[in-house]
């Protein structure tokens, strides 16, 4: 406890917050209360989304855009109901611009592979070029590796500071007139840095490249408007956002989900189909190929209304609180190394540090015995770990239940953990 | 408490004062990564005939990963190939035990200080951290064998 708590304004109401979340109740180690700081790599669910899930299943479970039967319009209204809380929760202009996946990786690699098999003016070959970043997560990596690969493609990016920011003095150079898609991240999963969009944007236009964010570690936290953001493809995951796993969405722009061509093929996504061919059914379907996800969707438009009742921005406040915290007392343990910005400014709720020289396995290991549950190791951004010449991380995260108390027992336990390795 | 049953004092002391720690000359060498958590070691094996002359290696990663490498040295280094494989085959079954294996009298005189192990087969997260080491060096035997460095 400490007086740097005083003055902490814009907190939510906590108690009343975690009421609705069963998990932050249970116990683990001979009676340890959950202190679960790993909100990054997945939140935990409300009990208004758990219910949304059992009544769908328990009352409405039936195949989409098929039955004529009763529970089959209501599963179709349900699941088209999702998209429709979607698409407002992000401000897009329409919901067919809304494709249901699995998760944000999978909307990233389906954004890679509509521009591998796209016709010109979309077409990524041998003669151009594919921006990305040393911030990302492997997600927004890896596919792009991919495409470059299968294509002959060159693929670019920006480095990071010492400060763990982009480094953009080279902007000109790194987006060019050949590049055809740039592709980051909104917030960083490991650093906690919030990008410049608006300025990675205005060069991207400059050259017509195409701009997909990744914005799975921001659609859980801020505001997130895809209109104002100008972007062409928007990202990201349900289960980052009190929402199932299995269900992700990926938003693009209308005319170029029209343009661009199909990914997977199967049922749902088509128009007519013969032996010799196919026409396609038009976007948002065209893109879902398959039984989709139907109840995790259901279970998203759950977790978006649960987040609205709240308020974005509100819940934003809370983070943004807690982190200017989190980063103040951290700072006061001896040895430990901040990765990443070192103040709450254009700054996400996800902290990474090291701790002396004690390996983050071990520091995660010694906290859980305590009931400290943080991610450690590089957090699928091994680039970054590379950056900085650190093996891995210890990442504490925050969310709209997080509390200064749960601040506190982080800071408690790292001082056992110096102990029991000191 | 039960954290001292993953972290016995042996497994620190060899975490804090490893054995042949280091890259020195060998027959063969391999690089091998934990994925999950970044754990890394380079390590390299160097044959006299049958016998192991030499395991030398470098890298970084937990306690665990980093005492079980230095165990790995004390225990195989000096052995034939056919007795070190025996050690193997037992540190494995005892990591796959999942906390169920109490190590008997001929454990214990077959793995030494390796049985200090026994606790960290209970969380699997951490049991391909102890393994790593060994996994690194049957690897590089296999290439070392593969090559005709051995007799």
């Amino acid at each position: 406890m400490t007086d740097a708590r005083q003055g902490l304004s814009g907190l939510l109401d906590t108690e009343a917050i975690r009421k609705d979340f069963p998990l932050l109740d249970r116990t683990v180690h001979d009676g340890k209360k959950v202190v679960y700081l790993d909100s990054a790599a997945t939140s935990q669910k409300p009990r208004q989304v758990l219910d949304a899930l059992n009544t769908y299943y328990e009352r409405h479970n039936a195949n989409v855009h098929r039955g004529v039967y009763t529970i089959a319009e209501e599963a179709t209204a349900l699941y088209e109901g999702a998209r429709d809380k979607v698409a407002a929760f992000i401000n897009a202009p329409s919901r067919d611009e809304v494709i249901f996946t699995k998760n944000a990786s999978e909307s990233l690699n389906l954004v890679a592979n509509m521009l591998g098999w796209a016709d010109e003016p979309y077409r990524v070959d041998r003669d151009t070029e594919i921006v990305t970043t040393e911030m990302e997560h492997h997600s927004n990596i890896v596919p792009w590796q991919l495409l470059a690969q299968r294509t002959g493609a060159k693929l670019k990016w920006f480095g990071i500071t010492d400060d763990g920011r982009l480094d953009l003095s080279n902007i000109d150079e790194i987006i060019t007139e050949k590049t055809k898609i740039v592709s980051f991240t909104l917030v960083s999963n490991i650093l906690g840095t919030v990008n410049p969009v608006e300025r990675i944007i205005r060069r991207a236009q400059q050259v017509g490249a195409l701009v997909c964010i990744d914005a799975s570690q921001a659609a859980p936290h801020m505001v997130l408007d895809v209109q104002a953001l100008q972007a062409d493809f928007v990202a990201f995951t349900g289960h980052k956002m009190v929402g199932p796993t299995g269900i992700g969405v990926l938003w693009g722009r209308q005319e170029l989900l029209e343009d661009l061509p199909p990914f997977l093929g199967g049922g749902e996504m088509i128009e007519t189909v013969s032996m010799h061919s196919s026409t396609y059914a038009p976007a948002p379907h065209k893109f879902e190929a398959g039984t989709p996800p139907i109840a995790q969707a259901v279970g998203l438009g759950a977790a978006v209304d649960y987040l609205t009742s709240i308020g974005m921005e509100k819940i934003h406040n809370h983070e943004k609180a807690i982190t200017e915290y989190a980063l103040k007392r951290l700072l006061d343990v001896p040895d430990l190394r901040i990765i990443g910005p070192t103040t709450a400014e254009d700054r996400g709720a996800a902290i990474s540090f090291t701790l002396g020289d004690i390996h983050p396995h071990d520091v995660g290991q010694v906290l859980d015995e305590q009931g400290v549950a943080v991610r450690v190791g590089h957090h699928c951004a091994r680039p970054v770990c590379l950056r900085y010449g650190i093996p891995a991380t210890t990442r504490a995260s925050f969310y709209l239940y997080s509390t200064p108390a749960e601040v506190d027992a982080l800071v408690d336990g790292l001082e056992h953990v110096r102990n029991f390795f000191g | 408490m039960k954290l001292d049953s993953m972290y016995q004092e042996v497994i620190l002391d060899h975490y804090k004062h490893p054995h042949g720690r280091g890259l020195r000359d060998g027959d063969a060498e391999v690089h091998h990564v934990n994925p999950t958590c970044g754990d890394e070691i380079t390590l390299r094996v160097k044959y006299d005939g049958e016998t192991i002359a030499d395991v030398s290696y470098e890298g970084q990663g937990c306690s665990i990963s980093q005492a079980s490498a230095s165990v790995l040295n004390d225990l195989l280094v000096g052995k034939e190939l056919s007795q070190a494989q025996k050690i193997q085959d037992a540190f494995l079954e005892l990591m796959q035990s999942k906390g169920q294996l109490e190590p008997d009298d001929a454990m214990e005189e077959v793995l030494e200080d390796a049985v200090a192990f026994a606790g960290v087969s209970k969380y699997p997260a951490r049991v391909k951290c102890a393994l790593l080491s060994w996994m690194a060096w049957k690897d590089a035997t296999a290439k070392a064998l593969s090559e005709g460095k051995t007799a």
